[in-house]
């Protein structure tokens, strides 16, 4: 599968858009679907639904150790209590990275992804690369984002293969004391949240 | 067992593979114009209640050529697919690019305004328990190692190993039924560890472990 590659034939993708538009066209004609709601939800996921929420769950589980023990005993309504659930995140896990062990997550049968909280996946996430090898060699997976862990690092990798969803709860970095909860989301990136990456800032 | 007629091409875990996986920026959604639409498009048909998510993933993993296609190329290659199979749109149709004939209604029409209540309600699917789980956290169990002949979710890289259950998520809609339109048959669904010697032997990385998600009929005690 080299299509995780962007430089798709511009014939492809030519004939891709005429194919896209003519299903959406035979379907609004039959009254199936209404093409406002699809404008409504490419600008859900384009503005609204994407992992500054993840990286909000994670800022308050850094700055307040009771909802961190909630969002580890119940990430489901940890995670509603700050207004995100639903779609592909109808049942979430929450996975603490700590000094002795590192998560990864990875859908290996399809593109399972916690949307309510990180959004829609990268293409990487959907790719053949990723799925065959984050579960055999997630080394080699983490050196391809620049990421060296510790040898020590126990490595714990998850497949999606149900409809409970992962998010990864990343060590917070040294010298963040004092900081605001809106500081500390900055550093929580979308990678550090699927295990793939670390947070910004000083490793713990 | 070769002749078995099912076969999905989604099955890539552990896979040889040598390429590189490529980083993305986070605000790198999509690659093309028609993307967007691919997306909003099968969400909006999913949303009818025509077909269930699981029967999704069945039709796309059985796509011939899968390895060949983007994901949103695969999600719309999977949406024809589906249409043309429930009667509800015809080949002559999407390529005429315009409805010929009615089609049949469908359940439920996604509307504009309801799209933020139907996302945040979403599909759960825990079930009420109406028996004790099969297994406990700790609890050692072996995954079936026979393939089956219709949508599953036991990886190939899982048969026939051993595991420990890490935790037990509650009763949910089991997939291999559901996608074959057999109903919900609801089971337990437990959280399965394995260790990288279980499932590699010796070629597996040091301190590896991975977890996956079984249903209670994918596993059997093991002592």
């Amino acid at each position: 599968m080299n299509h995780q590659h962007h430089d798709h034939e511009h014939s492809e993708l030519g004939e891709m858009e005429l194919r896209v538009r003519a299903l959406e066209t035979v379907l609004a004609q039959k009254g199936y679907i209404d093409p406002a709601a699809l404008d409504v939800l490419i600008d859900t996921y384009q503005t609204k639904i994407g992992p500054r929420n993840g990286a909000r769950v994670v800022a308050r589980a850094w700055a307040d150790p009771a909802y961190r023990d909630w969002l580890l005993r119940d990430a489901t309504a940890a995670i509603a209590s700050l207004g995100y659930s639903g779609r592909q995140g109808e049942h979430m896990v929450v996975l603490e990275n700590t000094p002795q062990r590192h998560h990864m997550v990875v859908c290996t049968l399809c593109s399972c992804y916690p949307w309510p909280v990180l959004g829609l996946p990268p293409t990487w996430y959907k790719s053949a690369p990723y799925r065959s090898r984050a579960v055999k060699d997630p080394r080699g997976v983490l050196a391809d984002f620049g990421v060296d862990l510790p040898e020590s690092t126990e490595i714990r990798v998850a497949d999606s293969t149900a409809e409970v969803r992962y998010l990864v709860l990343p060590m917070r970095p040294t010298g963040t004391e004092g900081f605001s909860e809106a500081q500390l989301a900055e550093l929580v990136t979308r990678d550090a949240m699927i295990g793939t990456g670390l947070p910004r800032g000083r490793a713990a | 067992m070769s002749d078995m007629s099912y076969l999905s091409h989604a099955d890539l875990g552990g896979q040889h593979n040598a390429d590189r996986v490529l980083p993305e920026a986070e605000g790198d959604l999509f690659h093309a114009d028609w993307e967007p639409r691919a997306l909003a498009v099968t969400l909006a048909m999913g949303a009818t209640g025509s077909w269930n998510i699981d029967t999704s993933r069945a039709a796309r993993e059985t796509l011939r050529d899968y390895a060949r296609l983007g994901y949103y190329q695969i999600w719309i290659e999977a949406l024809e697919r589906l249409l043309i199979e429930r009667g509800l749109a015809s080949a002559d149709e999407l390529t005429a690019g315009r409805s010929l004939r009615p089609g049949p209604q469908v359940t439920r029409v996604l509307r504009a305004d309801d799209v933020a209540a139907v996302l945040a309600r979403g599909s759960p699917t825990e079930r009420p328990a109406g028996t004790p789980a099969r297994f406990k956290p700790g609890d050692q169990v072996r995954t079936r190692s026979l393939r089956v002949a219709h949508h599953t979710r036991l990886p190939g890289y899982a048969h026939g190993k051993q595991g420990v259950v890490e935790s037990v998520h509650g009763v949910h809609v089991f997939a291999d039924a559901h996608a074959q339109g057999l109903g919900e048959q609801p089971q337990w669904l437990y959280r399965v560890a394995f260790s990288g010697p279980a499932l590699w032997g010796d070629e597996t990385a040091p301190g590896l472990s991975v977890s996956l998600d079984a249903w209670d009929s994918y596993l059997e005690p093991a002592a």
